[in-house]
Order: structure tokens, then sequence, then C-alpha cells
């Protein structure tokens, strides 16, 4: 159980933020990155959970499963028998009027595929950690993004996180968020498989009361348990239906969603000492080459980028943590006037030489820029291999010379790959 | 809640509740689903015993009922599945093929 984990010197935290004198009362726990986002679910209190087990995400459900047990939660917890199960039990909980979350990883999130398009379709807030694995095959239980990077298009919210406090903030916001009127689209909360997932890290919990009062109450648009108002939810619609004009206010959600995130970002701010936009800029001010990446990677390079910032050479990071909606305007915005931008991938396209979804997509978001940078793309980390900052610092190699040489030598790369 | 759809054709994106949500229960009157039919059902009423098995298993509720009598088959919601015909205990409906009555 998270909550038998040892707190780090018994330490509570009570912060004054400027100017909003708002007192943060928060513990420190040295939980894995699991049991970070089964803290955020008890603190939610879910009124349906439909999940089902598969590695790495497993133990976030088991974690769940004693707090549901035990009477942490007032949560129903349907132990379904597959993950379209869960997602289909989701759905019906959700358009119910329940506040409803389920998580998963890889083959679990692929077997949910058609239901996530339902769940976007139908406008239904759901709230879906996902425990970043590669997809089969061959079969490896491994970090890699191409399980959520499938889903990219299925019109979910999707939040990276770069370790577990980031796993645990992300899904808090994610309930507020996604029950926002002018969004009303599923969220999936994104955490690296092992890296962050069964790794011990130091997580502020926020105060009980200050987390339930943040994510409030729910207030289903509709329901389908409400005789007084009775809908019709998943009609068919046919060739001479709305079905274009209904995706086409997806879009509008999706684009709502920046400034949503944006505010709920700020004020979570004020609740823990920690706010979170679309991205993170790290020596960005007086960069002339940057990183982009995701995920736990951006933590090695952070590393990296401080230690040759300190050398006084001018580098810079980008870590993306909303990758959809993908922050194309404010993105182009960052690396505008820089000579060169390294963008990560843990995934790749298969496109035949195209690169990852962060670069193709970086670049287009950068095409009407008036000086665009040079972009270089490093695949990395695909079925847990490793990314050491050895491995970044020759990548940091290749994007100073492009800088300073102002041309690239190869678009697309595979850093760590046996030659 | 009674919503007026009569120029929903022509609605803008941004006038339709999200999620293809239908907040007017009952709608599905409005949509005829008659013209679907291949073969319609025809009844002889002087076979007709008023045993109502028809009218059980009818999956449109397109038998028409008045004081516990069938006085006919709704045309407009009959999609012609020929169920009543196959359980009509004494044969008393036939199912003619659409084009036939046309002619």
């Amino acid at each position: 159980m998270a909550t038998s984990n040892k707190v780090i010197n018994n330490q509570t935290n009570q912060g004054i933020l400027n100017g909003d004198n708002i007192v943060i009362n928060s513990k420190a726990l040295a939980i894995v990155g699991t049991d970070a986002v089964s803290e955020a679910m008890r603190q939610i209190n879910p009124d349906v959970v439909a999940a089902y087990p598969i590695t790495p995400q497993t133990a976030i459900v088991e974690t769940f499963s004693q707090m549901v047990a035990d009477g942490l939660v007032k949560t129903h917890l349907v132990a379904v028998e597959s993950e379209h199960s869960a997602m289909s039990a989701t759905i019906g909980a959700s358009a119910a009027g329940s506040r409803v979350m389920t998580c998963t990883s890889s083959q679990g999130l692929a077997y949910m595929w058609e239901l996530l398009h339902i769940a976007s379709g139908l406008r239904l807030p759901i709230v879906m950690p996902n425990v970043n694995r590669a997809l089969s095959a061959p079969i490896n239980i491994h970090c890699d993004h191409g399980d959520s990077m499938g889903a990219r298009d299925a019109s979910w919210i999707q939040l990276f996180s770069e370790n577990a406090q980031e796993a645990y903030d992300n899904t808090l916001q994610a309930v507020r968020i996604a029950e926002n009127p002018d969004v009303l689209l599923p969220v999936m909360v994104l955490l690296d498989g092992f890296i962050i997932s069964h790794s011990i890290d130091r997580v502020e919990i926020i105060d009980d009361e200050a987390a339930s009062n943040f994510v409030g109450e729910f207030h289903s648009p509709y329901s389908l348990l409400d005789p007084k108002n009775p809908v019709t939810v998943g009609a068919f619609d046919s060739l001479y239906g709305y079905f274009f004009e209904f995706k086409r206010q997806q879009e509008e959600a999706m684009s709502n969603a920046v400034n949503v995130i944006k505010d709920v970002g700020q004020e979570y701010g004020k609740i823990s000492g920690r706010s979170y936009g679309l991205f993170e800029s790290v020596g960005m001010e007086d960069a002339e080459f940057a990183f982009v990446a995701m995920g736990s990677a951006a933590g090695t390079i952070r590393e990296l980028v401080e230690e040759m910032r300190s050398r006084g050479i001018p580098v810079g990071m980008i870590k993306l943590r909303v990758f959809r909606p993908f922050p194309a305007k404010e993105l182009a915005e960052a690396l505008s006037g820089l000579k060169a931008v390294a963008v990560f991938d843990r995934s790749n396209t298969f496109a035949g030489n195209m690169g990852g979804p962060v670069f193709i997509e970086l670049r287009s978001s950068l095409y009407d820029l008036q000086q665009r940078p040079l972009m270089i793309n490093y695949i990395y980390g695909l079925g847990g291999r490793d990314l050491p900052i050895e491995l970044i610092n020759k990548a940091a190699g290749e994007l100073g010379e492009a800088a300073r040489s102002g041309r690239v030598k190869q678009i697309v790369n595979y850093l760590g790959l046996r030659e | 809640m009674s919503w007026d759809i009569k120029d929903i054709q022509q609605w803008g994106w941004k006038k339709h509740p999200p999620g293809g949500l239908i907040k007017d229960p009952g709608n599905s009157r409005k949509f005829k689903t008659g013209s679907w039919r291949t073969f319609r059902p025809v009844r002889n009423e002087e076979k007709c015993s008023q045993c109502l098995i028809c009218f059980v298993y009818c999956p449109d509720s397109a038998i028409l009922i008045k004081d516990e009598k069938v006085i006919g088959i709704d045309y407009d919601f009959c999609k012609g599945c020929g169920i009543c015909a196959a359980e009509c205990p004494l044969d008393a409906i036939q199912m003619i093929d659409e084009s036939e009555l046309q002619k």
C-alpha cells in the first residue's frame, strides 16, 4: 500500500506562495511512479474505475484495489476481463454521469483502440494513466512511446511526465482539464514504463483536502440514468447525417484545451508550488541550439544542458509536456531564431525515414517561420534501450556542428542503435 | 425536452449538441423506416383469428391494434422482415414483393 511507504524525515512542507498567501500543505514520500498515480487516484476518489492489469501498469490497479478494499475511497471497482471491456465499462459509466478512470499500457492500450475513439467521439471526460511500454513484436515490456503514439489521432489529450512527481501532478490536473465544459475530452497521462513507474522517487503528495477541493465535484452535462431528462447516446449517423460536424467540434475542443491546460496548470501551482504549462523551457532565453524531448529523457538531457551551460555553451532544452493538443504556435515562438534543434523521439512512425512523430509534427509547426532552425531527429530508447548521458553528448556535438556549419549531415538518426 | 430540428440539415457544426447527443426522446417516430422494405406483409382478414401472435413478435411495433384487435400494419415503419408471416399459425399473412405491388 502506498501510504505504508516510508515518509522521508516525516517531512511536511508548509510553504507560502508569493503574493497569494496560500499555504501549501504536503508530505514527501519515497514511492514508485505507479504508487504516485495511485495516490492521485485515491485523492480524486473516482465514482468508477474499470481496469485490467498489464505490465508495467499493474501496480497502479493493485495498489488502488487495496485502497478500495481498505475503504479509503468510495470507488466502485469493476474487475473486467480485458482492456476492451475496461474501456467499454468506463465509457458506459461516464455516460451515466460518473467520474471515471482506468489505466493501461502497451498491448492493453492497443486492445482499447476502437473504444478510444468512441470515448472521445462521445465527449466523455475519462482520465487514463498509460504507463508507456513498447508494442509487440518482438514482445518487450520496457519503455517506449509507441503505444500512446498509436493513439495520437484518437482525439485524446496527452500529458507526458518527466518523473513520478509529474505523473502524480498530471493525474490530478487531468481531471480538471477533461471535465472543463469547453473541453470534454478524455485525457491520457503518460509515464515511462519502469524508468518512472518502477523507480522510487521523492514525491510530494498535497494535502487530501486541498487535492479534493482542487479536483472538485463532477457535474456531468447529462446522465443516462436521469429519467426526467432522457437522452440518446451513441446514435447512428448515416451518410446524410452530421458526423463531419461532430468531428469539427472535437477539433475545436482540442484547441480550447490549450488555454484550459495553462489555466489549470497555474491554479495547480497555487496549491502545490508547482505550476505547469504546455512545455518547460530550460535556458531558452539565450540558447542558439536546443533539444526537444518528452518523458524521463528530459531529466537526463536537462543534466547535460546545465553542465554545458556552465561551460558557456549556448544550449537549451524544451521539455514537451502536452503532446495533444500539439502546441504548434507556442513551440514555433519558442524555437524561432534558433540555429538548430534536435528532437528526441522515443518511437518511430515507420513512414520511410521521415523521423519520429514529435519530429514530424514539430517540423511542420515551424514551416511558417521566417527563420527556421535546422532540425535533426534522434530516435532513441525503443524497447527500453537506455539513453546514457554520453549518447546525448554525442547528439549535442552533432547539433553544435550543425549550428556552426549551417547544414545537417543526417536528418534522422538512431541513437544507441548497434550499427 | 422538445427539440426543434426542422432545419437540422442546414445546421452549422457549432449548433449540434456535443458528442452526437440526442436530447429529444422518442424522435425515432420521425424517421420512417418503411422504405427499407423489399417484401410487404399483407393480411388476409378472413383467415385471421385475432390471436395477436404477429403483434407479439413484430420487432418494430408495426402491427396496429385497436380494441384488442389487429386492424392493419403500419407500413411507415414495417421493414418487411417477415417474422409475422413466419409466425402466423393460420398463414394469414403473405409476403409480397414490393415491385409486384407497384406495377
